[in-house]
This record gives structure tokens, C-alpha cells and sequence, in this order.
């Protein structure tokens, strides 16, 4: 029994440990921001790899979420002969809900285990080291670009995504189920509110951009350097980030939608 | 608040003081396993000075003290009249623009290529013209033999020349001290041979002071002024390789011929092989 207290005690030292280190680790990325007004260019290589090397997937999830939550919602909505609020059904979920979470848990998984690992790799081969003894700050060079970038990444993609989201529900709802189509677009631009909707939606993507994309530098600046390190430490980050991803967004929803 | 000391950028060399880095009563830890129990190194201007010991000794941990990428316990670290320890992270890095380290793995950027690699302190820390600084990476280059390889990615290069691009790196803003960590490590005859000769040559031609860190007696020998031996924490035995071969020390003996027992045992401390075998041991 003491054994097993003094196993949980010891878990939750580290896990505070762990909290302390990642956030004296985003004090020191945020100070390195002015870097990137001084060298914008370090900022668009990490837009572009971070951002730009995510969109595919994120256009082909969108489009099939979109899809799959029309042919769905036309079931259930035309149980009760109300199927001409598809479109804002479809619009509705995808803005505050789907188009968020499910962007992050993909960003999580496609860039955020891309800048673990990369960031992992290259403390293991030593040129992190490297560069603080040609006295260029690691922190500043390296990790700030690619937080600054995941966090303007993440609204980017989940707008894609909700749009494609929307479309695909459309083709679906329109095209192949016979929804009126002037319903759908009339609906959806009467009942979607800017702040109850799309505002929401975004604040929601800031938050998660934030979150994962602090999960994953973190998780790679301190990963063990060694093959297997790295690799535990990008599987932390995709758990960690989902996670935290789908925590934030409960306690995210019941703030905003009361 | 102690006030933080003014590092130059230039070089403060000869001026009488011909130690540029001294260590005293040097502490370290890591863990409950002790690295360093009260090291005191003198490294002297304008030499190359080698630390060598057996693996696992501390001796890269050593040139991380050094550079500040780590803090002793206890003890101080002096580089050019500055206690490195001491300095805020403006005035350690203004020290390291003096400062050139040859890592074992090279550590080059992977996604540039070796000119950008070469290039990429002199982008960092000066305003020169892209003509000026075309000139000096090839020069850089041109002294470690590569500048026919400036546009290879560090992927196609084989360990040797590696090292020598990470030399050709480590003296491009015209460092006052290179520290080498275990260059020769993994190396053919011929890279080794070349890297030998480089370490020796680039210390006297641009008047460096060098620390190389090594466990490859012959090789460092050959090209060292001094030599500290390091083992258990402590420095063993120093002075020049002529004087080390001759050592009455047992242990310096054995590292020095390279002995498979001595005061550093073959076996690992275990039990009785008797008892093991018997399975009398716990």
C-alpha cells in the first residue's frame, strides 16, 4: 500500500516537474517572438511545413466529414420532415465542433509528431548543442518559428476544413439526397451566428493550435536523445495533444455555449 | 545581484597571461554517480591540450563545462579571465563567438548543404557582403580540403569529412580556442591521418589554442603539448606525452599501453564465479 502511494506520489512530482519545465519553455519561446519580425523568413518555412504540408489531409477529412454528417443528419432529419435545416445542421456542427477538434487531433497527428520528432532528432544529433555553442539560441531559432507557426496554422486548417466540410455535406444533402438547394445556402446564412458560431469556432482552433503545438516542442526539446526517446516522445505528443484537445474542448464548450 | 562581466568579441590573447582556461576545485554530478570530484586543469595559450581517460570519464562532459552548456556543482571555470558560470546568457554567448566546438557527430545542420553549414555563424553574427562571405567559406573550406564538396548535403558526406566541414564551421568567425570531443573516434586510417594533421596545423597557423578530448593515446600523442589524464573523478597524472609514456603510475601505465587489466579490473565487479555458477549468490 505505502509502495503504491509512494508510486503515485512520485508521478505526480514528475508530472508537476514536467508541467514547470514546459512552461519556463513558453516563457523562453514567446521571448524569442521579436526573432521572427527581425527574420520573417524563419516563419514561412515553418507555415509552409507546419501549415501548407498538412492542407491534404486535411481538405480530404473535411470533405468526408462533411459528406458523412449530411447522409446522417438527412436520416435522422428527415424522420421528423425537417430535412431542410441539413445545411445548418451540417454548418452548425462543423463550426463549433468537428471542424476544431477534428483539425487539432489531425494536426496532433500530422505536424505535431512531424515537430517532435524533427525537434527530437535533431537535439540527438547534437545540433541543438551545435548551435548554442556557435551562440545562436536554439529556443529562439528553432522552436519559436514553429510554435508562432502552428498556432497561425491551426485557424487556417480548421476554416479549410469546416468549408471543404460544407461542400461535401452539400453534394451530399444537394445533389445526391434532392435538399432544395436555395434552402440549404438560405438556412444556413439565416441561422449561423458570427459570434455564436464562427467566433466560437475560432477561439476554439487558437486555444488547440496553441496547446498542441506547445505539446509538441516541448515534448521534442526534452525528449531523451536516443532512437527510442524520440519515438516515445512524438507518441506523447500525439496522446498528450488529444487529450488535451478533448478536455479543452468540453470545458471550452460549456464556457461559450451556455 | 553580482554585476555581469563585459565580454569582449576580440581576442585578449598573449597580454603575459598564458593560461586561457583554468579550472579549479571542479564539482559535478549527475544523479548519485559523482563526475567530477575536484578537478584543477590548466590549459595554456596557443597549445593543444589533450584530456584523456577511459569512456564514460566525463571527458565530454568536461568541454560542456567549459562552453556553459552545463553548470558545475561546486568549482570554477575561467575562460580567458572569465568565469563562465558567471556570465548571463548574452555575455556566455558573446564568449562562445570565441569558442569552436568539434562535435563527435559533426552535428551539421541536416537540411543545409556545407557551404550554408559553413556559412550559416558568419550569417548569424556578421554583416558581411554575400561576395565576402562567399570568399571566406571557401577559404574555410579550402584549409580543411573540401571546397570542392560545398555543395553536398551532410547526408552525402562520409564521418571524416563530416568532421573536417564541422572543423571548417567551428573556426569561421576566427575562433581563440577549438574543442575537439573524441574527433578520431570511428575514423579510417587515411581520415584520421587527415584530422591528425588538420588539428595540429589549424592550431599553429591561426594560432588557436586547442583541447582535445580523446581516448586514442596514439593519435593524440602525436600532435598534443599536454596531456591530463582523468579517471574516478580526479586528474590522475599531466605533462607532455614523452613524460606520460614514462610514468611511474600503474594506472597511467595501463590506460597509456593500453592494458586489459591493471588498477582499472577487466571484471566488472561481481560475486564469486564459484558461487554464481553454484547459485550460492543473491
Amino acid at each position: 500500500m505505502s509502495e503504491m502511494l509512494a508510486r503515485l506520489g512520485a508521478g505526480w512530482i514528475l508530472a508537476v516537474r514536467h508541467l514547470g519545465r514546459s512552461l519556463l519553455l513558453l516563457l523562453r519561446i514567446l521571448e524569442g517572438v521579436d526573432e521572427l519580425l527581425r527574420r520573417p523568413r524563419l516563419l514561412v518555412e515553418q507555415l509552409f511545413s507546419v501549415g501548407v504540408l498538412t492542407v491534404l489531409i486535411i481538405a480530404v477529412s473535411g470533405l468526408f466529414v462533411g459528406m458523412v454528417l449530411s447522409l446522417q443528419g438527412y436520416y435522422i432529419l428527415s424522420q421528423f420532415a425537417a430535412e431542410s435545416a441539413l445545411g445548418v445542421m451540417v454548418a452548425a456542427s462543423l463550426l463549433r465542433e468537428l471542424g476544431p477538434v477534428v483539425t487539432a487531433l489531425l494536426f496532433a497527428g500530422r505536424a505535431g509528431s512531424a515537430l517532435t520528432a524533427e525537434i527530437g532528432l535533431m537535439k540527438a544529433t547534437e545540433q541543438l548543442s551545435g548551435l548554442e555553442m556557435m551562440a545562436v539560441d536554439p529556443v529562439r531559432r528553432v522552436l519559436t518559428p514553429r510554435f508562432v507557426a502552428g498556432f497561425i496554422a491551426m485557424p487556417l486548417l480548421a476554416a479549410l476544413f469546416s468549408a471543404l466540410g460544407v461542400l461535401g455535406g452539400w453534394f451530399v444533402g444537394v445533389g445526391l439526397l434532392g435538399v432544395d438547394d436555395g434552402t440549404w445556402w438560405v438556412q444556413m446564412q439565416a441561422r449561423i451566428d458570427w459570434n455564436e458560431d464562427l467566433s466560437n469556432g475560432v477561439i476554439k482552433s487558437l486555444v488547440f493550435g496553441f496547446v498542441c503545438t506547445w505539446i509538441a516542442v516541448f515534448q521534442g526539446h526534452n525528449s531523451v536523445p536516443t532512437s527510442a526517446g524520440v519515438s516515445r516522445a512524438t507518441t506523447r505528443t500525439v496522446v498528450h495533444s488529444s487529450l488535451a484537445v478533448l478536455g479543452l474542448d468540453f470545458v471550452l464548450t460549456a464556457l461559450m455555449f451556455k | 545581484m553580482a554585476q555581469e562581466q563585459e565580454v569582449p568579441i576580440a581576442d585578449s590573447r598573449p597580454l603575459g597571461e598564458p593560461v586561457l582556461v583554468k579550472i579549479r576545485g571542479l564539482h559535478f554530478s549527475r544523479g548519485d554517480r559523482k563526475i567530477f570530484d575536484g578537478v584543477d586543469i590548466d590549459i595554456p595559450r596557443g597549445r593543444v591540450t589533450a584530456i584523456m581517460g577511459p569512456s564514460g570519464t566525463g571527458k565530454t562532459t568536461l568541454l560542456k563545462l567549459i562552453g556553459g552548456q552545463l553548470a558545475p556543482d561546486r568549482g570554477t571555470i575561467e575562460v580567458d579571465g572569465l568565469n563562465v558560470h558567471a556570465l548571463g546568457r548574452r555575455g556566455l554567448y558573446r564568449l562562445r563567438m570565441r569558442m569552436g566546438m568539434l562535435f563527435q557527430s559533426g552535428a551539421l545542420l541536416t537540411d543545409l548543404d556545407v557551404f550554408e553549414n559553413v556559412a550559416y555563424p558568419l550569417r548569424e553574427h556578421t554583416r558581411l557582403s554575400e561576395s565576402m562571405l562567399r570568399k571566406l567559406v571557401l577559404l574555410k573550406l579550402e584549409a580543411v580540403g573540401l571546397r570542392g564538396a560545398r555543395h553536398l548535403k551532410p547526408t552525402e558526406l562520409s564521418g571524416g569529412m563530416a568532421r573536417r566541414v564541422a572543423l571548417a564551421r567551428a573556426m569561421a568567425l576566427d575562433p581563440m580556442m577549438i574543442m575537439y570531443d573524441e574527433p578520431f573516434t570511428g575514423q579510417d586510417p587515411i581520415s584520421m591521418g587527415v584530422l591528425v594533421k588538420l588539428i595540429r596545423q589549424l592550431n599553429d597557423a591561426a594560432r588557436l589554442t586547442s583541447i582535445l578530448v580523446s581516448h586514442d593515446v596514439a593519435e593524440t600523442c602525436a600532435i598534443a603539448d599536454l596531456v591530463y589524464v582523468i579517471s574516478g573523478g580526479r586528474v590522475i597524472e599531466s605533462g607532455p606525452p614523452e613524460q606520460l609514456r614514462e610514468s611511474g603510475s600503474e594506472w597511467t601505465r595501463q590506460f597509456m599501453q593500453g592494458l586489459p587489466d591493471g588498477p582499472v579490473p577487466f571484471h566488472y565487479p561481481a560475486p564469486a564465479l564459484e558461487a554464481d555458477l553454484l547459485g550460492a549468490a543473491v
